[in-house]
């Protein structure tokens, strides 16, 4: 037992267990969850009943089932090479859009520390750096998709995800300045520890919304045109150019790409959660002083799930509430709107910590 | 059948007469018969003076006929016609709230027509339909090929002697680039 | 917008042979394409996302309706009407029968003829529904799309109760209807209309003035009042484009003149102005039904000429002109008197022209359908050209294209 408990121990172990329990446990349970909440909730707005059939005998689940009818299709479906596709960057590409997508929750606390352990898989001081480094490597699916499948539409696909992805960096960049400029820091944790703070005695908590409105909205502008989710789904463009990059995908290769969007949906509501909404910070909590520790690491849980769902439940009901905008519009919003508005949010966010201090 | 006039059928109403008269006097030469069967005018014109009929419909200011509604062809192998085809126009004036209708009939020999794809666009289309379907040749027409058909099939199948009860013959399959020409017309 | 100057000088160079085969892209959308209803290739060329060059091509779903008509009897081609605009098969029905009945000079009673307006301008809202809510989804509006979907359910349910039969409806007849109205049909209409009228204000309330929306299908796909008249648009497409024709007012066939109605009118003829025209008719035909309902008059709902309708059964059997007259019928089929007629009537999408051309017999000699949306498709290339590529989708979702009347 004492063996057992000291390997756990070791950082490198104890790195691997919280990626696998964060992996298997949070992102992608949940990710899976969301295309039938999504299925779910899209009927409810348009007024039809939504999937129900899948059963085992009498028992439908709700149409629970359909998640584990749809992934027995996708293994058993044949997986296709389209001819003249280049074979290896063709197969590999779908996962560099998951790993970008799994590698996001690295850094995300989802309680408070007790003692040395850490709700997180690894705090680093770059922080926030590495998210937009690892988002930078999801561009490289779409794009090794678009090409490597030999087909137009696909092509068209990939050339627009990448001028899409890349734009959008920028200004996710951008959008996040203020933040690092209120809480001094791009590290994670003293991000979530200074969003714990108040104004007027105990009124107001300092959460990132409040210090950043604006940022806030840019940020998540950003991060959803980022994901490639609607309104910004142009590179899929399921009306004009089919499918996108991921056309010619089939089986297991093409779920990859459809859970990378789910679990990258959760990731954005994980990071907006972290960095405007207190992350895994219960408001107020404090005050109760005699509180036992288990029960606060329950309600910091039970704060930080529920705040990242009404996240992706907002994302879902953003996708099924307005059109789309045609590629271009996508790149205007972004250079001409976006851009100036996160460079006057810098600049009014320095100005007014100098005048502050 | 076109030169029958029903006198119960005119209505009484003058202005169908009043076209048929206008072109009448404008082309004595060309106009071969008019009827206004159920009200609805009819001109039968040389298959010559077609161009120079249609522009005048067009462009004077007492016909103004904007719309040019449809074209089409009648067959009238089983009704013993002579000639054998009439292509048929039908145009709209929204000036002058009224419609006429244009006949040019053809021999089975000879069955070549001006295309009119430079005074209405709509026609460029309905040629193409035309000739497709009962296999007039619309003389001048940039890019007169099949259009509901496929450019292989024999024959043209709302002739009347068209063959109903057989097949077509098998076709070749073509690689895509082949069957296309793209670009616009020249 | 994009730089029409650099787009038209590319395309001079283009056109004077020179090879652009490094830099346009030919792309072939359809015939198997989500944005494609029905089956229409478009030959497309790309200059990245810039389309400089369209070539449409139809006639995969030709069905030779014009040659088996002409092999039919006279009241054989009704059903293959239906099958002519499957979205508002009821509108060519009666754009058929009206047609007959020009041929043989004759009459619909009142109540057949306000029965057929009711049918028809439901016929004309399940038409326009379709077409919007296709065209939204098409930009990414979804839920509009189904709300519509729903509205239309509920149309077609009032459809079924009438004919029996929702797309297939086979429902008119030469000189009359097949049916009466059936029990409590004009109860469940008033019913179904304000039913529609709230999903109306829904949807308005989600799209129409939508930012995105908007930004998606203004100035877009837009053409000119002469381009317009001179590819014979008609129907909303031309309305959009200002001009206020609209066949139930410039032949005022029917009992048209008695109804009280709007003509819409946009003023740029793009994908915007066809949407608004479109919703405003919605509204429009849903007035003229309540009108017809207010208005529909007692009497027989089919003529009483001979020849016309098949005898009741009691008289086949009990006399002998009943039984000849069906002899008659069923073997030689209606004969309309030697002539030849173009009935134009207001379809949902355009103005369709029934061109029939008699010898006096049992078989049509000629049954030739004008369809509106083969205009439509023929200017494709004029509308797309120097637009974007993802702009097809709206374009061509406003034309309203019914592959079935397309191609015939």
């Amino acid at each position: 037992m004492e063996i057992i408990l000291d390997i756990i121990m070791i950082p490198a172990v104890l790195a691997c267990i919280k990626i696998a329990v964060i992996i298997l446990l949070f992102a992608m349970p949940l990710g899976t969850v969301l295309t039938l909440m999504e299925r779910k909730w899209s009927s409810m707005i348009q007024d039809r009943v939504g999937p129900n059939r899948a059963n085992i005998g009498a028992f439908t689940g709700h149409g629970a089932l359909h998640l584990a009818a749809d992934g027995l299709k996708s293994i058993f479906k044949e997986d296709t090479i389209p001819k003249g596709a280049n074979g290896f960057l063709y197969l590999i590409a779908p996962f560099f859009g998951l790993i970008a997508a799994v590698a996001t929750f690295a850094i995300i606390p989802i309680a408070g520390p007790i003692g040395d352990f850490t709700f997180q898989v690894t705090d680093i001081n770059p922080g926030l750096l590495f998210i937009f480094a690892i988002t930078s490597l999801n561009v490289y699916g779409a794009v090794l998709a678009g090409t490597s499948s030999n087909s137009k539409f696909a092509l068209l696909g990939g050339t627009r995800a990448s001028a899409q992805m890349i734009s959008y960096e920028v200004f996710m960049g951008l959008a996040l300045m203020g933040i690092f400029m209120v809480y001094g820091s791009t590290r994670v944790s003293s991000i979530v520890d200074g969003q714990n703070e108040y104004w007027f005695g105990n009124l107001i908590p300092m959460w990132g919304i409040f210090t950043q409105p604006l940022g806030f909205i840019l940020f998540f502008t950003a991060l959803v045109a980022e994901t490639k989710r609607a309104p910004f789904d142009a590179p899929e463009g399921e009306s004009e150019i089919v499918a996108g990059y991921f056309l010619e995908y089939s089986g297991m290769r093409w779920s990859a790409f459809m859970l990378a969007e789910y679990v990258s949906l959760v990731g954005v509501a994980a990071l907006m959660t972290t960095l405007f909404f207190g992350g895994y910070h219960v408001p107020w909590l404090h005050l109760w002083e005699s509180a036992p520790q288990w029960l606060v690491t329950v309600l910091q849980i039970i704060k930080f799930s529920f705040v990242t769902l009404i996240f992706c439940w907002f994302q879902i009901q953003l996708r099924w509430t307005v059109p789309k905008f045609r590629f271009d519009q996508t790149m205007g919003l972004g250079w001409k709107k976006l851009l100036p508005l996160s460079l006057v949010n810098i600049i009014v966010t320095a100005f007014v910590i100098l005048t502050l201090a | 059948m076109s030169e029958e006039i029903k006198a119960n059928n005119m209505n009484a109403d003058q202005e169908y007469g009043e076209l048929t008269a206008l072109l009448k006097k404008e082309f004595p030469k060309a106009v071969l018969g008019f009827h206004a069967h159920r009200a609805d005018e009819t001109v039968v014109i040389k298959r010559d003076s077609l161009e120079s009929v249609c522009r005048f419909l067009r462009d004077d200011r007492r016909c103004t006929f904007e719309i040019m509604t449809d074209l089409t062809a009648v067959d009238g192998l089983e009704m013993d016609m002579t000639p054998r085809f009439e292509v048929v126009y039908h145009f709209k004036s929204l000036t002058h709230a009224r419609r006429v209708r244009l006949k040019v009939p053809l021999d089975e020999d000879d069955c070549k027509l001006a295309s009119i794809h430079h005074l209405w666009k709509a026609a460029d289309w309905y040629e193409r339909e035309c000739f497709d379907m009962f296999g007039i040749i619309f003389e001048g027409h940039p890019n007169l090929k099949r259009i509901l058909m496929y450019e292989e099939f024999e024959g043209h199948p709302l002739r009347k002697d068209y063959p109903i009860d057989k097949q077509q013959p098998l076709m070749e399959l073509k690689e895509i680039e082949e069957r296309h020409t793209y670009g616009r017309h020249p | 917008m994009t730089d029409m100057s650099a787009l038209q000088s590319r395309m001079d160079t283009n056109a004077s042979g020179e090879d652009f085969s490094a830099s346009v892209m030919s792309i072939e959308i359809g015939p198997a394409h989500p944005a494609m209803h029905g089956i229409v290739r478009l030959t497309t060329q790309l200059d990245g996302e810039l389309i400089v060059g369209m070539e449409p091509e139809i006639g995969y779903l030709h069905r030779g309706f014009e040659k088996e008509s002409e092999n039919s009897k006279w009241i054989q081609v009704i059903p293959y009407t239906d099958r002519l605009n499957y979205v508002s098969p009821l509108l060519c029905n009666i754009g058929y029968s009206m047609a007959v009945e020009k041929l043989y000079g004759i009459e619909a009673p009142r109540r057949a003829e306000f029965t057929r307006v009711i049918m028809g301008e439901i016929s004309r809202i399940t038409d326009h529904l379709t077409c919007l809510g296709a065209a939204a989804m098409e930009v990414g509006a979804f839920t509009f799309f189904l709300w519509f979907i729903k509205a239309r359910e509920y149309l077609w349910e009032l459809v079924e109760e009438m004919t029996g039969a929702r797309l297939t409806t086979n429902w008119t007849r030469f000189g009359g209807n097949s049916m009466d109205l059936p029990e409590g049909f004009l109860s469940d209409l008033a019913d179904r209309i304000s039913k529609l009228e709230e999903i109306m204000e829904e949807c308005d309330k989600l799209l129409t003035r939508n930012k995105i929306f908007i930004d998606r299908v203004k100035d877009v796909g837009g053409i000119s009042k002469e381009d317009a008249l001179s590819f014979g648009f008609t129907g909303p497409m031309l309305r959009a484009c200002g001009i206020p024709y609209d066949v139930r007012r410039a032949d005022s066939y029917s009992v048209y003149d008695e109804l009280d109605f709007e003509i819409p009118v946009g003023s740029t003829g793009d994908c915007f102005d066809r949407f608004l025209v479109r919703m405003e008719e919605i509204r429009q035909s849903a007035s003229i039904i309540k009108q017809a309902a207010d208005k529909m008059p007692e009497g027989p709902f089919m003529t009483d000429e001979r020849m016309l309708q098949y005898p009741d059964k009691k008289d086949v059997y009990g006399n002998i002109e009943g039984l000849i007259d069906h002899f008659k019928l069923v073997m030689e089929g209606h004969q309309p008197p030697a002539g030849e007629i173009y009935m134009p009537t207001e379809g949902g999408n355009g103005e369709i022209g029934f061109y029939l051309v008699s010898d006096g017999s049992g078989d049509p000699v000629r049954v030739r359908m004008r369809p509106p949306c083969f205009n439509y498709v023929e200017a494709m290339p004029l509308m797309t050209v120097g637009h974007y590529v993802a702009d097809i989708v709206p374009i061509f979702g406003s034309i309203n294209m019914i592959g079935g009347e397309l191609d015939r």
